[in-house]
């Protein structure tokens, strides 16, 4: 008969009515499936009793894939078939890779069109597909050309397979984790992988957010507490605040090129060194990186610990290593960590003593001088009971449960932030922000836009994502366009754009015109993310450049003005020139002149005085045109009189 | 006669509680549901209810709701393992049929 799990009081499920949800940490170095279990939240092991199934997949030549530490294994002797840290590549285009030339992978750039994933258009009338960059990143193994996405999707399923072996029945669901910091593209990757390898996605989460739930801190006093995130490749520290039994995360900061793997080579530097050995051949790099690794885990609970190795050469290698000299060795990667921290409480605009509770995520966590660094910064002793390594995969696995329907009564949301603001292009090159940076999702937001030009009947939506205020400067994610607007007077249009972000921080925006209620939409599945380093770029930009980004809007509109100005004159000079004599007439096509080659002036108020000017010059022209006008429309009426006698 | 528990299976229940934080025992019953007419029912238990009976096995106390009594009086719960899965089995000397998972079964 079929194994029983232990129910909450009144919460037994009917029989076959059990509703099996997992949480999954699909992570760079390592991925875990956990699921709750009579009450308990448990990460759930392989057949050999392994927890932690290493995020690397391996593709040969027969096509049979092998995912975990068996691909692990011959990884560095099949370096280009065996994919590590795919997490990297998720929904990233080949620009976004950064120094391609130290990895071993075949990349193959994919042009937008030929991505799965590339902007695919909503409801309304029209709408057109977009990003206008390359697509996701592709890698050509012996098997064919694989994505990110199918890459993780095996990594998911073998995940899926254990978790339905444990479990004794399908799974309704699963919830994964993504970094706070995962933009559109990076979410939608993941949510991808995860239906190509059969999963229902309940919810993707947070990883910080579901290291706050496995610590059962929505259950404690409402505040803000900080996660502290060091895994082996990746740093992470997000702020998160609790009210009301909501988390919403404040701010999140962190460096995607330091981890645990950077202390291993700390170690292997200093062993190069105590043993004046230069360069080494790749087989005993590995060989003394494996012996670094060992010794940093030693030392978390040993105050020495000694690294005894034979080198390809015969050479024998004997250290002592102790805990002093580690943490001194080691230091500048401990403070390294500080620094995001610092700037994740400024963007959170809190302090140091704000924050009621650390969480600590990410097997580096485990070293004693990490523990003592991040307690002393915050002064307070860092939350580190639970396992660092499986933290994330438990707090999922709560929210999957919950999510499934298997724990009745308080029922909490959980509330996200969106990393960079969201808006659209408006004339001169301009973004308008509709949804500024760290807002919660979901959230919906509404602007009104008007025409420009007379007649205008078609408009352009470019959705972009950024800090800054030039369009130039900022990420585009999507265009499309709202078409059959009513032949209108420039400004008489009213369009309301709508910017709608779902509970995964998918974005989906609407533009209608309000009078005729047509209406365009798009969902922006950019093929194209951003890096977080460009994340952190573009937000450092955006700080360093707000003054230089105030002169550029203030010079654009003063360039836009001017266009629309010589514009109008042209055309009163065409319908109207007759009402001119020479002189005023030459004397309004200098300032015409002369304000058109002020046009590229890097200085706004040069345009500005010579926009003054030519309207100055052209008052009494608009007053003969306007009393022209006013004569024409009163003789059309008395002709029409006539002719109505 | 009694609702027991084998050591293995009080062993992990006492497990679950002291990791739940909370509960004074398992409740556990029979409903009318299922394709063979009865499912069982095991839960956490926070409290007793009135006419309750009560049984202790190997310190862990049983909580049985007197309408469920007759279908699974004898009863012993065993925690098992098969292959990755684990869990409760009910040993049910009332049993005359189950189906084919065992999930439900007929007195």
């Amino acid at each position: 008969m079929a194994l029983l799990q232990i129910s909450e009081p009144g919460l037994s499920t009917a029989p076959h009515q059990h509703r099996l949800a997992v949480g999954i940490d699909l992570g760079t170095t390592n991925s875990l499936v956990a699921t709750v279990r009579n009450g308990i939240s448990v990460v759930l092991n392989d057949e050999n009793g392994r927890a932690m199934l290493p995020s690397v997949v391996r593709y040969a030549a027969d096509g049979s894939v092998v995912v975990g530490e068996t691909a692990q294994a011959m990884q560095s002797e099949d370096a280009a078939n065996t994919i590590v840290s795919v997490k990297r590549f998720m929904g990233r285009g080949l620009n976004d890779i950064g120094d391609i030339s130290r990895l071993p992978y075949r990349f193959v750039d994919t042009p937008p069109a030929a991505s799965p994933f590339a902007t695919s258009g909503g409801s309304g009338q029209s709408a057109s597909t977009s990003s206008g960059q390359g697509g996701m990143v592709q890698l050509r193994t012996v098997a064919g050309v694989k994505s990110p996405v199918e890459v993780s999707a095996e990594i998911l399923k073998v995940l899926r397979n254990r978790a339905e072996a444990a479990l004794g029945g399908e799974l309704v669901g699963a919830v994964i984790t993504v970094p706070a910091y995962f933009d559109d593209a990076q979410r939608q990757a993941t949510k991808d992988a995860a239906r190509l390898a059969g999963l229902n996605v309940l919810r993707l989460l947070n990883e910080p957010t579901a290291a706050a739930i496995a610590y059962g801190l929505d259950n404690a006093a409402e505040g803000v507490y900080a996660v502290y995130d060091l895994g082996g490749g990746t740093f992470d520290i997000s702020i998160l605040r609790l009210s009301r039994g909501v988390f919403e995360v404040l701010s999140a900061n962190g460096d995607s090129a330091l981890g645990g793997d950077d202390f291993d080579q700390r170690i292997h530097c200093w062993l190069l060194e105590k043993n004046h050995l230069s360069a080494l051949n790749p087989r005993d790099t590995r060989l003394l990186l494996t012996h670094a690794r060992t010794a940093k885990e030693q030392l978390t609970d040993h105050g020495e610990t000694r690294i005894t190795a034979v080198l390809s050469n015969g050479e024998l290698i004997d250290n002592a290593l102790t805990r002093t000299e580690f943490q001194s060795i080691s230091q500048n990667l401990v403070q390294h960590t500080l620094q995001p921290l610092r700037r994740a409480l400024r963007d959170a605009k809190l302090s140091v003593t704000d924050i009621k509770g650390v969480v600590m995520v990410g097997g580096a966590t485990r070293m004693p001088q990490v523990q003592n660094a991040v307690g002393e910064f915050f002064g307070q002793t860092p939350l580190t009971n639970l396992d660092p390594d499986k933290v994330v995969a438990l707090g999922a696995a709560i929210q999957a449960n919950l999510l499934a329907g298997n724990r009745s009564g308080n029922d909490w949301l959980l509330l996200d932030v969106i990393p960079l603001s969201l808006g659209i292009e408006t004339m001169g090159g301009l973004v308008e922000k509709i949804i500024p940076r760290n807002s919660t999702i979901p959230t919906a937001r509404a602007q009104e836009f008007t025409t420009f030009k007379d007649g205008q009947t078609a408009m352009s939506i470019h959705v972009l994502q950024g800090e800054r205020e030039l369009v130039s400067d900022c990420r585009s994610l999507a265009k499309f366009e709202l078409r059959g607007i009513p032949a209108m007077v420039a400004g008489a249009a009213r369009i309301r754009v709508t910017f709608q972000v779902d509970a995964d921080g998918l974005v989906n925006v609407s533009a209608r015109e309000m009078g005729s209620g047509i209406e365009a939409a798009i969902v922006v599945k950019p093929s194209y993310g951003l890096s977080d380093s460009e994340i952190t770029r573009m937000l450092q930009d955006s700080a360093q450049h707000a003054r230089d980004d105030m002169k550029a809007r203030a010079l654009r509109e003063q360039q836009t003005e001017a266009s629309q100005l010589l514009e109008a004159v042209k055309h009163a000079l065409e319908q109207d020139g007759d009402l001119l004599d020479q002189t005023e007439r030459a004397q309004i096509e200098a300032l015409m002149t002369a304000l058109h080659d002020t046009l590229q002036h890097t200085d706004h108020l040069v345009l500005k005085r010579a926009i003054g000017a030519l309207n100055d010059a052209t008052v009494s022209f608009a007053q003969a045109r306007m009393d022209k006008n006013m004569a024409h429309a009163l003789a059309g009426k008395n002709i029409s009189e006539l002719e109505a006698k | 006669m009694a609702i027991t528990l084998t050591e293995n299976a009080a062993k992990h229940v006492q497990n679950f509680i002291a990791k739940r934080g909370k509960g004074i025992g398992l409740r556990v019953g029979v409903r009318t549901s299922g394709c063979s007419g009865m499912a069982y029912k095991l839960e956490f238990a926070d409290e007793a209810k009135e006419d309750d009976l009560q049984f202790t096995s190997h310190g862990v106390t049983v909580l049985v709701d007197p309408q469920s009594l007759p279908y699974i009086e004898g009863m012993e719960l065993d925690f098992q393992r098969e292959g990755l899965n684990e869990g409760f089995k009910f040993n049910n000397p009332n049993v005359k049929n189950a189906c084919g998972c065992g999930e439900s079964f007929g007195v």
